[in-house]
């Protein structure tokens, strides 16, 4: 394998090059289902052995309190219910600007992620205060729907404001594998992520890991949407039983390793769905550090999507600065 | 079969969420009888057994409060039903922790189990004597009913393991709190072996939290835990009863101080009205 030379982030203009040095995998249907199978297959005990492991992790005082700020920090706050109106759009992003009204050296978090109806609201509501606005889009959460209606879906999101937009991948094809189907069309949401200007929104894949099945196709479709030009990919819609998990992230985590190794292309990751404690969060954060290093410890390179996380670090945090126990009359209900 | 059966002893374990797990610290206690001599091993609840404790109470108040006074009252009295027919083990577990006759420790059970029957029957009849339906100047019915308080830490009297416990517990689940109790140290073991009576009474877990250990220890994080709504100061001594009372300032929790008991004397409604808010409604007549 060539030296891949510095790493450059994935939205930049030098990672369409060294994606283009990958081309002749993704040239045909047969290219890229050779490449693909070609992965090693996962060693499954070892996975789920080396995230309990890293799960094991004790973290506590000051290195706790660093890691309980960075995690608010890395959170996509979310809120994806048929029942949104504009009102708790608003309550959530002001609660994602200032999380702990009665601490205000709380950080805020990365962004908030709404459907694209209400990204025009999420935009307004955090004007000037830096948190990005991240829109589902291409027929979230099933993804059934035709290619041109999750390209205006998408489209309409980036016009409304959206920084960075969560597609979900074609299961069915991808399944039946039509691999080339999925590359095509994640190739196409990204050119949809185009603005006027020039710049474009940032492309997170989501694969919902609950019903790839088997941890091979976790791998597969990682390097699938990371040569597809993925900026982010990220485990699951947060709509079905099995969201994100230890092994299945440590998984795309060591995917995104080796594309590095590979590419030097950098692509970030977002485990979304059930993270609901601070312990949990902490062992995410310690399996990033392993397996990809301090440069993924950033909002920019790591994200958790959740919204009942947050109380609980804020809860933590809380315990940690005044030695006593909060509870959930202390933090709001979203 | 003449050998001599091998010996099965009893792991007594803390009582939360209505499961039965060791102490999150590993740790344990040996537990005597009055006479010096050892009994079983207890577990010695850390601060976070504690946490959990309160989780637990905290996620069984919903429910717990929001039941009917009458259902409350029928499990209650359910409660009652499986004490009797475990009063051979308690009466033992008393005799042997407060060094009483078997008869004296009999009669003890026998109180405490009347007492949980008496406290059940109030469930239902508490909201008769201190709700009310005030008088007002204006075309208004205007109605005062009770609120259970929330979560309440009990700290169990230290001498009086068992009569004492049923004292102090029944009343503060009868009215729809939810409880966290610090057992007697020196006597712990009825305590723990009234989890087990709990887990089989459609008592929902986490209502009652059973944790084994000093009261000195657990007490500071329970005073100051902001999502404890009250506090037994029971069996605490004065000293640690003004430490902890300092700190259940913090979040204004409602504080029950230590005093002088009588553990077999008529209970009264005091301990049932401790733990109780007032809410008062304002509702036009419609005329």
């Amino acid at each position: 394998m060539q030296t891949p030379g510095p790493i450059t982030p994935a939205y930049s203009p030098q990672a369409a090059e060294r994606l283009a040095s990958m081309a002749d995998v993704t040239a045909s249907d047969a290219a890229l289902r050779r490449f693909l199978h070609g992965l090693p297959g996962v060693d499954a005990v070892g996975l789920e052995g080396r995230a309990a492991t890293l799960g094991t992790r004790s973290i506590k005082t000051t290195a706790k309190a660093y890691a309980i700020d960075l995690a608010i920090s890395m959170i996509d706050l979310t809120t994806l219910e048929g029942a949104d109106t504009p009102g708790k759009v608003r309550a959530l992003c002001a609660k994602g600007v200032n999380p702990d009204p009665t601490d205000r050296t709380t950080p805020k978090v990365a962004a908030i992620c709404v459907y694209p109806d209400m990204v025009k609201t999420a935009k307004e509501a955090l004007d000037g205060s830096g948190i990005h606005v991240a829109s589902v889009a291409t027929a979230f959460p099933a993804g059934r729907a035709a290619l041109p209606v999750k390209l205006a879906d998408t489209a309409d999101a980036v016009a409304a404001g959206a920084d960075e937009i969560d597609m979900v991948i074609d299961r069915g094809a991808f399944l039946s594998g039509r691999y080339m189907q999925v590359f095509e069309e994640i190739k196409a949401v990204k050119a949809a992520c185009a603005r006027p200007d020039g710049s474009a929104a940032h492309l997170k894949v989501i694969f919902e890991n609950g019903e790839l099945a088997t941890y091979d196709n976790i791998r597969r479709v990682s390097w699938l949407s990371m040569l597809a030009g993925a900026d982010f990919i990220k485990t699951s819609t947060g709509k079905v039983a099995v969201n994100a998990t230890p092994p299945n992230t440590l998984l795309m985590l060591e995917a995104v390793r080796d594309f590095r190794d590979a590419t030097g292309v950098q692509v970030g990751v977002k485990p979304a769905g059930g993270i609901r404690t601070t312990k949990d969060a902490i062992k995410y954060l310690v399996m990033v550090n392993e397996t990809l290093g301090e440069q993924w410890l950033t909002p920019d390179w790591f994200r958790f999507g959740a919204s009942s996380l947050l109380n609980d670090l804020l809860m933590q945090r809380q315990k940690l600065s005044t030695g006593r126990y909060s509870g959930p009359d202390y933090v709001t209900v979203d | 079969m003449s050998e001599s059966r091998l010996g099965v002893l009893k792991t007594y374990k803390l009582f939360v969420g209505g499961k039965f797990p060791r102490s999150e610290s590993g740790r344990v206690y040996e537990v005597t009888d009055a006479k010096g001599n050892w009994l079983a091993n207890a577990p010695l609840a850390s601060r976070k057994d504690a946490r959990d404790a309160v989780v637990a109470a905290r996620k069984a108040f919903g429910g717990w409060s929001g039941a009917t006074a009458y259902n409350r009252g029928q499990i209650l009295y359910r409660i009652a039903e499986m004490l009797e027919g475990r009063r051979e083990q308690f009466v033992r577990e008393v005799a042997e922790g407060e060094g009483l006759s078997k008869s004296k420790a009999a009669a003890v059970v026998d109180a405490a189990v009347d007492r949980w029957v008496w406290y059940a029957g109030w469930t239902d009849k508490i909201g008769q004597i201190a709700g009310a339906a005030n008088p007002v100047a204006g075309p208004y019915f205007n109605l005062s009913t009770t609120e259970p308080t929330g979560v309440v830490a009990v700290l169990a009297p230290q001498d009086s393991s068992f009569l004492g416990l049923v004292s102090v517990l029944a009343p503060v689940i009868a009215t729809g709190n939810t409880a966290v109790v610090v057992t007697s140290q020196k006597s712990p073991l009825p305590a723990l072996s009234l989890g087990e009576v709990l887990a089989t009474s459609d008592l929902p877990g986490g209502v009652v939290n059973v944790l084994s250990g000093k009261a000195a220890e657990i007490g500071p994080h329970l005073a100051a835990h902001s999502d404890v709504n009250a506090i037994d100061l029971t069996g605490a001594d004065a000293e640690l009863a003004t430490a902890l009372e300092t700190a259940a300032a913090e979040n204004l929790k409602r504080v029950l101080r230590p005093r002088d008991e009588d553990w077999s004397a008529e209970p009264g409604t005091d301990r049932l009205l401790a733990f109780l808010e007032t809410k008062t409604v304002w509702h036009p007549i419609g005329v």
